[in-house]
This record gives structure tokens, sequence and C-alpha cells, in this order.
């Protein structure tokens, strides 16, 4: 049986992901993620024809926060962790943005 | 150029920031302008283990907005995120909601020619949150200001139903006075409130066949004019190529195009292969809402007339101009105002040209709406009544209601105070006209002539009555009783 992620899916998912991956690991998630797969497969084997797709697995709903303001963070904490900042902003590599 | 028939086709989306205080998912304060990263917090950040939690504030205004819309509100809807990769939204994804949107399959009317309306339908309407500003002046890297980052920012779809510039401005203006009467977004296009994303193709008649361009997408437009002026270029470029390649719309040949405002063009926006695969999944952070009857009735409840019947009510039954009724419904409580001045004995022409004309220009100094400058219903239409009777000029009004917002004080006194108060009395009038006569044989000589300058004499010893009066003289009777001492 053909795996269900082959070497060529891994490589989209992890560019689609910004990861970079040698081939030894592409082959190696490749096999995991495959043989993961064929586990959850054991479900189709359940008949679902009257279950209604969940949607969240809590069974509550309506879970609100009136419009009221807090307290932000800060300016020096938000960027406490940055790698680079420039001045009051993050500094980050060159976006090449439309238009 | 080509003399085949085309008609064009364009559908928009458009982003709409609602006016909470606080962002969609933290209690970050919602402020234009502030100091960068200053309303930023841990949600907003993607920090680890934070949970974003929904304003209810903002939900109601997307389901107030989407019943306005004649949207079928959803029962049950859910949040997804959706796949990002940008700085300006540090999580990595954007949560938005996929295949359960709050509203969907609405309409809006917009107005079109001869006082008539067309409907445009409305695909879907969904709330989501906005990304933060990425700037790239600095240098060779990029700035990011998280601010706007989390905001909620409602999304709506529209049908491919218009088809022409004009019908896509109509929609636009429609929208952005809709939001603003329901109170729902400040949809100020200068502060980006307001963005849409039109997409364009023609369908184009030749040798008895219907051919389809290929649907071009344009990014991000925040203003009417680079909203009209794009679809308009696009429109040219497609029916341009078209001739050029025959290019039709096929499989995958939708593009993405910018609009460069100083060349007046749309530019081809390469992107990458895997740019649009979102992979969309629920989102575990969020529980989903159900609306109820009671929820939806108490929802209902701040709802208002529309601007665009209110526009058509105010022609039927105001009498007014298409247009005077369009700046008058250009904002809810000036379009109050005036049927609350009308409602206390203005009459309804009168009091429309004192708002419009002195009314929007003081609000414009002051930065307020016209209900908001202090004037009283009862002064306003005592003043309307005061021009109709001709006891004032319309020019002399204009300047009273001036004063009426500086002074607050009732328009008869200031116009006794000014000595604005104008000599309608016919009597009183003619005496001096019968001076002015006799000191100007020359030009009277020249009105009862039939030739050019017939016309200048008049308006001459029209200006003489006036200057004797200082101006307090009613030009219409003064005219009338030369006429006819004269004529």
């Amino acid at each position: 049986m053909a795996k269900k992620i082959d070497q060529t899916r891994v490589r989209k998912v992890a560019r689609l992901s910004r990861l970079e991956l040698t081939e030894a690991e592409v082959a190696e998630f490749a096999d995991q993620l495959s043989a993961i797969l064929e586990y959850v497969e054991k479900m189709n084997e359940l008949d679902t024809d009257d279950v209604q797709p969940l949607a969240h697995c809590l069974p509550i709903s309506n879970c609100f926060r009136a419009d009221c303001v807090k307290e932000s963070l800060g300016t020096e904490k938000v960027l406490g962790n940055a790698p680079q900042r420039d001045g009051e902003f993050f500094k980050v590599p060159k976006i090449i943005d439309s238009v | 150029m080509s003399n085949f028939p085309y008609k064009v086709v364009v559908g928009l989306e458009i982003h709409v920031q609602l006016c909470t205080k606080t962002k969609m998912f933290c209690g970050c304060a919602v402020e234009f302008g502030q100091a960068p990263n200053s309303r930023v917090c841990p949600v907003c950040l993607g920090m680890p283990g934070v949970l974003p939690v929904m304003n209810k504030q903002a939900f109601e205004y997307s389901v107030l907005a989407a019943l306005a819309l004649n949207c079928k509100i959803a029962e049950f809807t859910k949040w997804d995120r959706k796949s990002y990769y940008y700085p300006d939204l540090p999580k990595n994804y954007q949560i938005s909601q996929y295949d359960l949107p709050l509203g969907a399959n609405g309409f809006i009317e917009i107005p079109i020619d001869g006082g008539r309306t067309k409907r445009i339908g409305i695909i879907r309407v969904h709330l989501e949150e906005d990304a933060g500003k990425n700037l790239h002046t600095a240098g060779n890297f990029s700035q990011v200001d998280l601010n706007r980052a989390g905001t909620a920012l409602l999304e709506i779809v529209t049908e491919p139903d218009m088809n022409s510039v004009a019908e896509v401005r109509a929609l636009a203006v429609q929208l952005q006075r809709m939001v603003r009467f329901l109170g729902v977004s400040v949809a100020d296009m200068q502060k980006g409130h307001m963005r849409f994303e039109p997409n364009v193709n023609l369908v184009i008649t030749k040798d008895g066949s219907e051919y389809k361009t290929p649907i071009v997408e344009i990014k991000n437009l925040n203003s009417f004019r680079s909203l009209e002026r794009s679809v308009a270029v696009e429109e040219q470029r497609q029916l341009n190529d078209f001739l050029e390649t025959g290019r039709v719309m096929g499989m995958g040949n939708k593009t993405t195009r910018g609009w460069d405002d100083a060349r007046q063009i749309t530019v081809l926006q390469r992107e990458k292969e895997e740019a649009h695969d979102y992979r969309y999944f629920p989102e575990p952070d969020l529980v989903p809402v159900e609306m109820n009857e009671r929820w939806l009735n108490d929802i209902k409840a701040g709802l208002c007339e529309l601007p665009i019947k209110k526009q058509m009510r105010y022609v039927n039954e105001y009498n007014l101009s298409d247009y005077d009724a369009g700046v008058l419904t250009a904002e809810r409580s000036t379009a109050e105002f005036f049927v609350q001045v009308v409602d206390a004995g203005g009459e309804p022409k009168r009091v429309c040209n004192l708002l419009t004309q002195a009314g929007l220009k003081l609000a414009n100094e002051k930065v307020c709406s016209v209900a908001e400058l202090g004037i009283t219903a009862g002064n306003l239409a005592e003043l309307a009544k005061m021009i109709e009777a001709g006891t004032v000029s319309a020019s002399a009004g204009n300047t009273i209601m001036q004063e009426m917002v500086k002074t607050g004080a009732a328009p008869e006194s200031i116009a006794e105070e000014l000595n604005l108060t104008q000599k309608s009395d016919a009597g009183e009038l003619e005496g001096i006209v019968d001076e002015i006569i006799a000191a100007n044989p020359k030009a009277v000589d020249d009105v009862k002539s039939d030739g050019k300058k017939c016309k200048k004499a008049h308006g001459f010893l029209l200006g003489q009555v006036m200057q004797k009066t200082k101006g307090r003289a009613n030009p219409n009777v003064v005219s009338q009783i030369l006429a006819e001492k004269l004529g």
C-alpha cells in the first residue's frame, strides 16, 4: 500500500511551515506521519452517518467578554523577546510587499 | 478600438473595522495613531499558553451589520485558523470564520440612475481579526507595529452583481453610510477603516459568442477614488488584453494585481504557488457561538431606517431633490436633526439649505456633526421661518446661524443686534426706490431701452437701493417695485 504521506508531501508541509528539514528527517517524518494517519484511519470503520461534525471538543458555547479596555503590556515588555528591534518597532527582514 | 459590446462584472470583498473599544480577542485598546507596539499584550503576540476570548460587542455589531444586509444569521457559528506567514500576525495564523460564517445570502440596495435602486447580492459576512502593520520605509529591513493586530474586522463579500464603475462606487458609499448609521464602524477611509478588494472581469460579445476574460482581484484599496479608478483602468486593460491575446477565463488563471496610484495602473503581483494554501482548521482555543431567538431580537432592536430608504423617503415626504436628500442622510444625526427642525415648524427646503450650507461648513470647522453644533431645533426652525417670511435674507440667515453657534442666542435677537433684518415692506421701500430713480436718470433711460444695457442698468439701480438701505432691503421686493415703476 502506498504511503499516506510521501516525501514530496512532507517537503511541501515543511515549506508551508517554514521548517528546514534534512533528507534523513524527510524520510523519517514521512514514515512517522504515515503511521499516524494509518492508525487514525481505524476510525473510518465506525458508522458516523448520524453523527454531527464536532466543532469543538468542549460542550459549551458563547464564552464572551465585555468590551472593556485592559492595560496592555507596555512597549518595552512587548519588544523584550524580539530578536531585533528598531526603536519602538520590531525589526524583521525586509518583506517584499505588494505595491 | 474595439467595437465588440462588452459588460464589466465586479464583485467586492470589503473589510470594515468595527468601532469596539477593544480588540476582538483581548482587552487591548483600539486607538488610532498611538505609539508603536503600545497596545499589545501576550494574546496579540501569540505567546504560548494564552487564550483568546471573544468580544461580545464585536460579535453583536457584526450580526447587526449582517441583519442590515438582509443576511440569514447562522444559529451556530465557529472560528477557524487561517495559516498566514507574515510578521504582522505573530501567531502565524489569523482567526477567521471559514465554513460557518455568521451571516450569508443577503443583499443591499444601491441607488442607480433615475431614482431607481439595484439589488446587489451578499454572499457572506464574517468576523475575523486584523493584522498589524509592516512598514518598509526605514532601510533594508521592515518595521512591525502590532497595535492593529487583533482588531475586530468584518469581512463582507458581494456577488459579482456590479456592472459599472458607478455601481461599484454606489455600493461602497452605501455600505459606508450603512455601517455609520448602525454605529458599528466609524468607517473613516483615511484611517483604513474600510478596505476594498474588487474582483473584475469582462463578458465580451464577439461574432455572436460570449467570451469571459480572466478574473483579476485588485488588492487593498482604501479610498473611493482608488477603488473607482482601479476598476476603470482594469476594465480597459482587460479589454485591450483580450483584443491582443484572446485570453479567456480558465482554470487557475485568476490573478492578483496591485494599484499603483502614482502611475494610475494595476500591476501584476507575482505570488508563490502556495500563497493560497491557507490550511484552515477549527480554532481549538475558541468555543462556538450559538444564536438564539431572544438574543437575535435584542440585536435586531439596534436596527434603524437605512440611509437609502431614508434618502428616498425625504425626497417624497419633504419634496427635496435627490441630491439634497443624499447630503442630509449622509450622517444619521444630521438626518434626524433635520426632521426635528422640520417638526418644529421649519420649511423643509429652507432647513435643508441651512443645514447643508452654513451647517456643514460650521460642523467641519468645529469637527463635529451638524446636530452637535449646539443649536436647538426650535431656534433653527425659527430662523428658517424668518428666511421664509423674508424678514432676513438667505445670506443673512447663514450669518445668523454662525452667531447662533457662537453665542447660543435666538435668531431674532441676533438679527436685531446685527441689523440683519430685511425691509420687505413695499410701502417703505417705494419711497427709497423713487429717490434712486430721480437721482439716476441715465440708468432709468437705459432700463427703458430694449438693448443690452437694460439688464445692467436694472442691476445698477437695485444696487443703489441696497446701498442706500445698507443691504437691508429685500432685493426681490425692490426688483419688483423697479419693474413696476419702469416697466
